[in-house]
This record gives C-alpha cells, structure tokens and sequence, in this order.
C-alpha cells in the first residue's frame, strides 16, 4: 500500500520528520507543511537527508512557503510544490495517511 | 458487524504526563475495542515512555493512567508494538517496561505477552499494511 | 471519495486548527465527501461560541460553524476531552449542574466512538495536531 506521510514540524525543532523519513518506504509520498517546510529548503543541514531519500516523493505545502516568506526557487530541487487542492489529490492518490503530529 | 474488519493502528509517539496526548489516545484504544476492528497499537519515540515500570503520580497529583495498559488484553487489544531503536536509544530494555499479557483464547487461555518487540524496518512492514492510521 | 478529518489542537495556539480547516475546504471543493470531522484533545476548543478574536484576525469557530452549515458538515466534539475543557452543551450543562452552555453553532458533542466510527466507515482519515 503507498502512504501519504505529512510533517508539519520544523526539523530543527522537533524529531518527527527524522522519525517519518525513517519509516517511509519506496514509493511512498512525504508533504511538508507549516513549520516542516523549513525542512525544504537548500543548502540546510536537512537538505541531504530529504536528497539521499530515493524512491520517495517530497512536496511542500506553498501556502505555508508563502506565509513564511520563503520564496519558491528556495526549494531543494526535486521537491513538488503543491497547493491544498493537490494535498487533497495526494491523499486520495494514497491508500492511507500518516500524519507525523 | 456487517462492515469490513478494517486494520487499525493507534500510533504513540509521545510520553506522558507532559501532555494529555498518552492517555486521551489510550481512551481512543478502550472505546475502540468496541469496534471489532483488527487493532494494533505501535509505541515509537517517545511512546515507548508511556509503559515504564513504576510510574507513580502521587507527588504531581496527577492521575496514574498507567495500570490501564494492563487491561488492554481483556479489551482484546493484544497486538503492542515495541520499537526497538527508540528503547535503545533511550537506554531501555523491555525489563523496563510493564508486563503486559493476555489470555489466547485460541491456545487454551495460555498467557502470552501483549508486548512485541520490533525492529524499525519490522515495524514499518506492519504500518504498511495498515488501513487507518490514528496520531495523537 | 469519503474524508475524516482529526483535529488534535485548538484555535489559534497552532496552525493545526487553520490547516485542517484549509483541508476541509479543498476536500469539499474537490467534490469529496467529509463524512465528520472529530476534535479532540485541546481541539475541541474550536467549538466554543466564548471566543471572542480582534476585529482584524479571522474567526476559526465561526468559520467552522459557516462551513458546517453549508454543506451540512458533521462536527463532532469529543465529549470527555469537553468536559476536561469546558465545552458545554445544553444536555452537558444540565446534566453537570453547570451556569452556561457555550457549544457553537453547528458543532455536537459527542461520544470518542464516533471517531473510531468515522476511522472505520471513511475511506481517508486524516489527522492535524501539533
């Protein structure tokens, strides 16, 4: 079954999305949003652990880039921006979702 | 039950007493036992927390929640999950926690261990083949 | 397709409460179906009528109890993490010997089983929380 994983703590903060990204398997799909779309963005110290993930789909939520002043060529490439009606999409696409809270 | 027997997973990822988010998930686990739905319950991170031995609240004077796990297995909540990474990384054993036990109805009421110990990748099996996902 | 929707936080403290707003919405404008959404643990703070946001900010109970009422939204407050809280309803208020009753429009308090119910008969749940 393919699992939608959503992260919405900054990965500097809390663990959770170390916890996801250890748990998520081939084929499955991660979204970051609210804080964790800090875990998105290049040249961090998370950045290589969301590239050396192969297999699985990032995406981070544009609405919360936007608020948090974080422009779009920001983004670590290879990561989807989505918007909530794609994050509906997505969890729909996926037999389930795990939310990492 | 007319409906399908879905695959339930309760997922806890915290430990108690600094939040509600422990217990007020367990009283999703009792009500849900209800249900008869196939229920597994997973203990990561800081949920492995949640069944230490010897909790004891008397000089917080917050309610000791934690005798309720004991009678999970007569609720037929019998599938606990253990990751065995997050004990370790914590410096815990499964001596460390609770015994928690039921009575296989299907092994002539043999008393088994509640508790399964489970590697990451084990326990990322398990979640897969899961059809709902509860996170508190 | 049909959607649950878990509320683990209340109003304003976290974006959860925002999120699973914004979700909601999306799920409904998609042509989905939200079969209910649950507020539990401090989210059933989102279903008090006290609150009371500056004139400028948005009112996150209001715009549950407006989106409700559109599409006939079944908003269900859990009753013993209301309790815990002081989210009160005309039955509750009665029955615990309380002054007021403060549960929005729109909004029922009700028992956990109707989680694990909307769990069973959805077909995604999806859960916002801190």
């Amino acid at each position: 079954m393919t699992t939608l994983h959503t992260v919405n703590k900054s990965p500097f903060e809390k663990s959770s999305m170390d916890s996801c990204l250890a748990y998520a398997k081939q084929g499955s799909s991660v979204l970051l949003y609210e804080d964790a779309i800090y875990g998105a963005i290049k040249g961090t110290a998370v950045a290589d652990k969301v590239a050396a993930m192969g297999g699985v789909n990032f995406y981070v939520l544009g609405p919360d880039l936007k608020a948090r002043g974080v422009s779009e060529d920001k983004v670590v490439d290879g990561i989807g921006i989505v918007d909530y009606a794609e994050f509906v999409t997505l969890a729909a696409e996926n037999d389930k979702v795990q939310a990492w809270v | 039950m007319s409906e399908q027997i879905k695959k339930f997973m309760y997922i806890n990822r915290r430990a108690p007493y600094g939040t509600i988010y422990a217990w007020e998930s367990l009283e999703v686990v009792l009500i849900g036992a209800a249900f008869d739905q196939d229920v597994h319950v997973a203990f990561i991170d800081d949920g492995v927390y949640q069944l230490l031995k010897g909790q004891d609240t008397s000089a917080v004077d917050m309610k000791n929640f934690s005798p309720t796990y004991q009678a999970l297995g007569d609720y037929d909540v019998t599938k606990l999950y253990v990751e065995k990474e997050s004990l370790e990384e914590r410096g815990l054993t499964l001596e460390d926690l609770m015994p928690l036990t039921y009575e296989d109805e299907d092994d002539d009421w043999a008393e088994k261990d509640s508790i399964r110990l489970m590697s990451r990748a084990e326990l990322a099996d398990i979640m897969d083949e899961q059809d709902i996902l509860f996170s508190f | 397709m049909k959607f649950a929707i878990q509320v683990n936080e209340g109003p304003y403290q976290h974006q959860a409460a925002d999120s699973a707003y914004q979700f909601t919405k999306a799920v409904l404008e998609a042509g989905h179906e939200i079969m209910r959404v649950f507020f539990y643990h401090d989210g059933v703070n989102n279903g008090t009528n006290l609150t009371t946001p500056p004139q400028d900010d948005r009112n996150i109970v209001n715009r549950w109890s407006e989106l409700g009422k559109k599409h006939d939204l079944d908003l269900v407050v859990c009753v013993a993490a209301a309790q815990r809280r002081g989210i009160v309803d005309e039955g509750e208020m009665k029955r615990n010997g309380k002054s007021a009753q403060n549960i929005a429009d729109g909004f029922r308090i009700s028992g956990l089983g109707q989680l694990v119910e909307a769990g069973i008969q959805s077909d995604r749940l999806v859960v916002f929380g801190d």
